[in-house]
């Protein structure tokens, strides 16, 4: 059953604000053995001109699952398979760093759904700003919904 | 040695990264990143759902390949943008060793203001795992 196309240009803004922590930093960099002292160390991160320890650059996936439920794939009326979703690509660009103490507000906006052969595929732009309003990243997402593609006839 | 924009030359290579990705690791980031999807711990749901095994989070290898563009530059508050796609899963056994992500690299273009651009080539044994991988990032 293809995904519902109504989706498209739909914004899903989270209903909170993401309070960035050290420590959530610092788990974050355990697990992918980042060890800069610029991500751990608040010192060393004040030395290099940061307000406070660094996030590495995938860090702000975290947005996507803290508000998850809030979001489009979670959404009944989209009409998405969990079961059938694989991650199809991912892309970030950082307006600035993301640092301890930011608070971030995010908007996902369905860009587009289309079809690639019998999958198809849902994509996502997030921004995100920061305390001030200013921009702090964007985020692209596309998302496969694999074998919902509508079928053709002819 | 850190490379600086006057030194860097398109061609470059970047120094390997060899990331070790054991069940461990995916316990770590699952908590870490909040994506505590099932696929990525438990056997029996990834097999019935037609995956051979657990898979490592996409975002994951994401995270790992663009340790390589940090650790080359010296810090990773340097990386400006960054992409890829998901091209094979990361099958992770449950064993000592689990999968090994290769991630090679090397710069593409200069791009002005001590930008370049980097390209990536991330695999598992013989498999292409993430493709299109590309960053920018700024140099001393």
């Amino acid at each position: 059953m293809p995904v519902n196309r109504g989706f498209i240009g739909r914004q899903f803004a989270a209903p909170t604000t993401y309070e960035v922590g050290r420590e959530h930093i610092r788990s974050f960099c355990r697990a992918i053995g980042e060890a800069s002292p610029v991500c751990l160390d608040p010192a060393a991160a004040r030395a290099a001109g940061h307000p406070d320890v660094v996030a590495p650059p995938t860090f702000l996936t975290v947005l996507s699952f803290r508000f998850a439920a809030d979001g489009p794939v979670a959404d009944p009326e989209l009409g998405l398979d969990y079961r059938l979703v694989v991650h199809g690509e991912q892309g970030f660009t950082l307006h600035r760093p993301v640092v301890a103490g930011d608070v971030l507000h995010s908007v996902v906006t369905v860009a587009d759904i289309t079809d690639a052969g019998r999958n198809e595929l849902i994509r996502t732009v997030t921004e995100v700003t920061g305390a001030q309003g200013e921009p702090v990243a964007t985020l692209t997402g596309t998302i496969v919904s694999r074998g919902t593609a509508a079928e053709r006839t002819g | 040695m850190t490379p600086t924009y006057d030194r860097v030359q398109p061609g470059d290579p970047l120094p390997e990264g060899r990331f070790p990705i054991d069940r461990a690791r995916l316990i770590a980031y699952a908590g870490a990143s909040g994506d505590h999807n099932v696929i990525h711990w438990n056997e029996r749901v990834a097999r019935a759902v037609g995956l051979p095994d657990v898979i490592a989070h996409g975002m994951a290898t994401m995270a790992l390949a663009m340790r390589v563009v940090t650790d080359w530059a010296g810090d990773p508050a340097a990386l400006l943008s960054c992409s890829v796609r998901f091209s094979r899963p990361v099958v992770v056994p449950d064993d000592d060793s689990g999968a090994l992500l290769v991630v090679t690299g090397s710069v593409r273009e200069l791009l002005g203001d001590a930008r370049v651009g980097v390209v990536l080539r991330a695999s598992v044994g013989e498999d292409r795992v993430l493709s299109s991988v590309q960053a920018v990032v700024r140099l001393a």
